[in-house]
């Protein structure tokens, strides 16, 4: 099956992909990047979507964990990385182990 | 541990203990496909820690110094360059199951370019050429970590359902189900002594 990819975030930061091929969507804030992301998940397999409005949407984002597609990413921001990324890994990790293998602390 | 209401009668008894056999096998089994599903994840979870490292170190720098190139140009002359990006990426999409947990399984479908920017030249800077053709290569890195990524999450998923399981048979189902079948075979064994009392009675009667 053939996907497209699509990439949701600030202006600045999505340009760049824009120029590279990937399909762009501004959205400012929480509110706004929910609703493209309601409209892109129906059209798009891929979603990049920028770690400022990836955290406020945390839970709203678990639901697309259901099922194979479409795939949600969160990448750092030209401000870059907030560290989200690796806290989402980590919750994750401990709730499959129960422990922390990767980052011990 | 409570146990079933059921009627203490050899019919029960056999089917008792048909299920526990099954009950215990099954958990065996879970348990044996729970191990394994930590194993790989263990193994994919690094996988998806090393990506991400690689891949945020990337792009942050690749998005900074685009920002840097982009500033030299006026905004909307950037916005209009931009604006009309000459190919679309695409990415095949299929499925692949690790220990029965459908995945995705993402590749980048390599398309062909005539040259290698989708806008003039002369508008946009030699670094913003440069960024861009960075961001480009840094996409097929950014797939393999969105699937591993979502793999990593989905895994998660399903060990914690897995583990739910393996914890309902070994601490709710097994123990009720011995339970019970003790309950029945006590109950089996005093009515056989009941009837052995009760012939013996009846025999001292016929012989008095």
């Amino acid at each position: 099956m053939e996907g497209k990819i699509a990439i949701i975030g600030d202006g600045d930061s999505i340009m760049v992909f824009r120029a590279a091929g990937v399909a762009t969507f501004a959205a400012e804030n929480e509110a706004k990047a929910r609703e493209v992301l309601r409209k892109v998940a129906k059209d798009y397999q891929i979603i990049f979507l920028t770690e400022e409005l990836a955290k406020p949407l945390t839970e709203f984002l678990k639901r697309f964990d259901e099922e194979p597609y479409p795939v949600i990413l969160s990448i750092p921001s030209k401000s870059g990385s907030t560290g989200h990324g690796t806290e989402l890994l980590k919750s994750a990790m401990e709730r499959a182990l129960g422990v922390d293998i990767l980052f011990n602390n | 541990m409570a146990r079933l209401n059921v009627n203490p009668t050899r019919m029960e008894l056999k089917k008792l203990k048909a299920r526990l056999t099954t009950a215990v096998r099954g958990h065996k089994l879970l348990k044996d496909k729970s191990d394994e599903m930590v194993r790989r994840f263990s193994l994919i979870i690094r996988e998806n820690k090393r990506l991400r490292d690689e891949v945020e170190k990337e792009l942050s720098e690749t998005l900074r110094q685009f920002s840097v190139a982009r500033s030299v140009t006026p905004a909307y002359r950037a916005e209009t360059a931009f604006a009309m990006p000459s190919v679309a990426v695409k990415a095949d999409c299929g499925v692949k199951s690790v220990m029965g947990v459908e995945v995705p399984a993402i590749e980048l479908i390599n398309e062909k370019r005539t040259d290698g920017l989708p806008y003039a030249y002369p508008e946009i800077t030699s670094e913003a050429d440069y960024s861009v053709t960075k961001a480009a290569a840094l996409l097929p890195k950014m797939l393999a970590l969105a699937e591993t990524e979502k793999t990593v999450r989905m895994l998660a998923e399903e060990i914690e359902r897995n583990k739910r399981r393996v914890n309902a048979l070994e601490y709710v189902m097994i123990p009720q189900l011995e339970e019970t079948i003790k309950y029945i075979k006590s109950k089996l064994d005093e009515n056989e002594r009941a009837a052995v009392i009760r012939l013996m009675k009846v025999k001292n009667k016929a012989d008095v």
